[in-house]
């Protein structure tokens, strides 16, 4: 059952995130902007680039090792989003047939070759956004988020998202295994039931809300979230942000496929 | 200056919905005590407890909390003298850390950091779950929530906890655990429970409330091997003073 | 209908990045000013509702494929337009981290597509309409919900369009994307209405006292203030098209030779554009634009001429403006962030 595995996967994402290792402990600020600069560099090439884009697999692969976030894990992922991309993708080599070269007399057009560039920006994006997540604790990137200024509420709405995500999950979910208990087959996943579950549900969330609201008032509740966490970037942190600065330029802006392969072909 | 640091004079109190939980309700409670409450499903113990620190006000009647009366003024003083646990700690453990949870009402007082930081410290190595700060609280066990929950009330340095069910759940090492630290505390104690086993050995006084109304008030003891009062109120006698 | 970092270009996603996060900060300064702070958990618990709700799958009544809840209306219906969009904002956030669905950079776009249309639009425009009178509420979630989710679906086909890295043919995504979500939609829009329905019997009290409902539309002229504010700075990024566009020919281009009939603007060298020009190009923050000159050698240039689209002049008038507006969001707001830096 879907649910089962995709509750399944938050928790193992989330345990991950608690891991220590030298990825991380490396601030989640610097982290974060490795990956959103790491997403546009990728992004930015051309839609026919192939080549170029091989080394920025280098990046994922490597906060995957230092990560300890296991290969599996991280294709699976990446098989479970696909279908959309792969929908919009796969029209591309069937419009744009124009033929761009031959390989050994085989006519490859532009349409494929756009379509392989779109595999592999998803392959490369989606799998370093699964790792950042993966090698980073949640809280960790809310207070990076609160510190580029992101608005408060908005901070908080995520960390208190994230704190009972798990508890609703798990309410639905005991509420979903009474249903199939009951309901013997497909009968029970039907609209009718669906909306009681979700309507219970809602009944009893709007309640839980009002519970913790309590619970707040009684700490002395204002108005606002006293997330406390103030935490130092030291110079690990910003050896670790100038080199993969470094890197992502080098990667961009040099083409090192190009320039291996051109030494290559002088040496033959 | 009063001994008297609970005192409920003929408390009523009517839900929106027109259900009436509480219909006359008198108690008077003084420092140092340990009050059990006891009584069926539905008998209003939750409703009892809610008032202790403001969340519901009566709908007649007055409830006098450490020489103030409670009223929508007066709430936000009152909260601060009564730490309540609620029954459910999910409902209580609502921010992301353990750490950080504790240091909410520390902090919403006005504490600075270092203080906030001793307190948080102390609250937690009292209930013995200072190597937990920093974990989620989606990562702990029933009876680590409830301990933290805990905590994080007596951070704030209550002189009155009440506690709304604080054993439901836990397995017997955790429950015996609890019922140790709670016999540790030296607040004033006012415990809700369906566990007469566990108000027995916490609480030396103890309040049978039916349909909204006090039916018995006195030593645990007394009340607790009352059969035929017990019965009365879906409730059995405590295992430990069952006969085999 | 998530979109993806890999169909994105840099400026499409960095531009609704820059709309999403206005849209936020906006809703986060209305909340603000109105709020009761009850909602803070309500809104916390309610996305998480949200969130398990849309895991649960259920049955189309008569196709047997199955379908899930989207949310966004009834966010909007409980706890009004800006809690809504700041609840769904937080819910797409969460999944692009954890479920990858959809992408960082993307993330800007689909908080645009399946926030700011439910809660900006449908929920004041048609919702608050229809249920003026406090009745009509199942067929008035039943619009707003898809109504709401069309625009989404055509904002999403522009997103793709502009970003060209598919080569759907406008029409042809068009023609795909809406009647799909014609059917997901109305399918949403029952569910929608039926959970708020089943509430509203089973417990009625909620909806009046939990609810802080009271507070939160009673200033109708914010939002519409809101949607006039994003049309006037739509109308005037045609006029920022003229300079933007000559000194960045390239993906443009097919749009503004549909606008004006020939494949240059004049080039005016007026002080003031030439100004922005060299701050733009010193600046050289939106790749997409001025990465393009160090990739020359690449068969690209060459491709990007035959545009094999064929849409309306005025249509494409428009959507050119909407993208430079996008860009010139982004613009601001990284030169913003810059300033502050320095
Ligand atoms: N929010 C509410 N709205 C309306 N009626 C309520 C509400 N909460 C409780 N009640 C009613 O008030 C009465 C007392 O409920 P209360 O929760 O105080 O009982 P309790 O003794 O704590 O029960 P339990 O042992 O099950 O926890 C019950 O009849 C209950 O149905
Ligand atoms: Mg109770």
């Amino acid at each position: 059952m879907r649910f089962d595995e995709e509750f399944f996967n938050l928790g193992y994402i989330d345990r991950l995130s608690y891991k220590e290792t030298f990825i991380h402990n490396i601030d989640a600020r610097v982290k974060l902007v490795i990956v959103i600069l790491y997403i546009i560099s990728v992004i930015s090439y051309s839609k026919y680039t192939v080549s170029s884009l091989f080394p920025f697999l280098l990046i994922p692969v490597l906060f995957m090792t230092l990560g300890e976030i296991p290969v599996k894990f991280v294709l699976k992922r990446l098989v479970v989003v696909s279908p959309f991309i792969f929908f919009i993708a796969i029209f591309n080599p069937l419009l744009e047939r124009n033929i761009a070269f031959y390989i050994y007399g085989i006519p490859i057009n532009y349409g494929t070759i756009s379509f392989i560039s779109i595999i592999i920006k998803f392959v490369l994006t989606v799998s370093i956004i699964i790792i950042l997540v993966a090698t980073t604790s949640f809280a960790g990137l809310c207070y990076a988020l609160r510190y580029f200024k992101i608005p408060e509420i908005f901070v908080n709405q995520l960390l208190f998202l994230y704190r009972y995500i798990f508890v609703l999950t798990e309410e639905a979910m005991r509420m979903i295994r009474a249903r199939d208990m009951r309901s013997f087959g497909k009968k029970g996943t039907e609209l009718n039931f669906y909306t009681k579950l979700a309507g219970s549900l809602l009944v009893r969330s709007i309640n839980r809300a009002e519970r913790i609201y309590y619970a707040m008032l009684s700490r002395g509740f204002n108005g606002t979230m006293p997330y406390n966490r103030k935490r130092e970037a030291n110079i690990k942190d910003f050896i670790f942000l100038f080199a993969m600065l470094l890197i992502l330029f080098f990667f961009r802006f040099f083409d090192p496929v190009n320039i291996v392969g051109k030494f290559i072909e002088r040496i033959i | 200056m009063s001994h008297h640091i609970v005192k409920f004079e003929n408390v009523t109190f009517k839900y929106p919905d027109g259900t009436e939980a509480l219909k006359g309700i008198n108690l008077l409670i003084t420092h140092g005590e340990s009050v059990g409450i006891v009584g069926a499903n539905g008998s209003g113990k939750t409703t009892l407890l809610m008032h202790l620190n403001g969340y519901l006000i009566p709908t007649t009647g007055i409830i006098n909390i450490g020489d103030i009366i409670l009223n929508k003024k007066t709430r936000l003083e009152i909260r601060k003298k009564v730490g309540v646990v609620f029954q459910n700690p999910d409902d209580q453990l609502f921010m992301p850390t353990v750490y950080e949870d504790v240091a909410f009402g520390p902090i919403n007082m006005g504490f600075d950091e270092r203080n906030v930081e001793i307190k948080v410290k102390s609250a937690l190595e009292i209930v013995g779950c200072y190597d937990l700060k920093d974990k989620p609280p989606h990562h702990l066990s029933g009876g680590q929530k409830r301990a933290v929950a805990i905590a994080s009330v007596i951070a704030m340095e209550p002189d009155i906890l009440a506690m709304d069910e604080p054993s439901s759940n836990l397995d017997p090492k955790s429950r015996r655990s609890l019922i140790n630290l709670l016999k540790s505390f030296s607040h004033t104690k006012i415990i809700a429970s369906h566990d007469l086993d566990m108000i027995l050995d916490v609480c030396n006084r103890c309040i049978v409330i039916k349909e909204g109304v006090i039916v018995a008030d006195g030593p645990s003891e007394v009340i607790l091997s009352n059969e035929k009062l017990l019965e009365e109120n879906n409730l059995e006698l405590p295992l430990s003073l069952q006969k085999r | 209908m998530h979109m993806a970092d890999a169909l994105i270009s840099p400026s499409v996603g960095v531009g609704f990045w820059a709309l999403s996060v206005g849209g936020i900060a906006y809703s986060a300064k209305k909340l603000k000013e109105q709020m009761d702070d009850k909602i803070v958990p309500l809104m916390g618990i309610l996305g998480a509702f949200v969130f398990a709700a849309q895991m649960i799958n259920f049955t189309i009544p008569a196709t047997g494929s199955s379908g899930h809840l989207g949310g966004g209306m009834l966010l909007s219906i409980l706890l009004g337009p800006y809690a809504g969009f700041i609840v769904m904002a937080s819910i797409l956030t969460i999944q692009a981290l954890f479920f990858a669905d959809g992408g960082l950079l993307a993330l800007g776009c689909n908080i645009w597509n399946l926030g700011f249309y439910t809660s900006f639009i449908a929920y004041p425009l048609i919702y608050k309409q229809i249920t003026k009178n406090g009745k009509y509420h199942f067929i008035a979630s039943l619009i707003s919900v898809v109504v709401g989710l069309q625009l989404g679906a055509f904002s999403v086909v522009l997103q793709t369009f502009f970003s060209g890295i598919s080569e759907l043919p406008f029409k042809t995504f068009v023609m795909l994307m809406q009647p799909i979500h014609l059917a997901i939609g109305i399918v949403e829009g029952i569910v929608t209405a039926a959970i708020i329905k089943y509430v509203y019997t089973i417990k009625p009290e909620i909806l009046l006292t939990s609810i802080p409902i009271e507070k939160k539309m009673k200033n109708d002229t914010s939002i519409k203030k809101l949607i006039l504010m994003f049309a006037v700075l739509t109308v005037i990024t045609g006029g920022l098209l003229s300079w933007f566009a000559s000194s960045n020919p390239d993906g443009l281009e097919w749009s503004i030779e549909k606008v004006y009939g020939k494949p240059e603007l004049p080039e005016k060298d007026s002080g003031i554009v030439n100004v922005l020009k060299n701050i733009q190009e010193k600046l050289a923050i939106l790749p997409d634009y001025t990465f393009k000159k160090l990739e020359k050698k690449e068969e690209a240039s060459e491709i990007e001429k035959y545009p094999n689209i064929d849409i309306g002049t005025s249509v494409s008038g428009i959507l050119g403006a909407l993208v430079v507006l996008l860009v010139a969001f982004g613009t601001g707001y990284i030169i913003k962030t810059v300033k502050r830096r320095g």
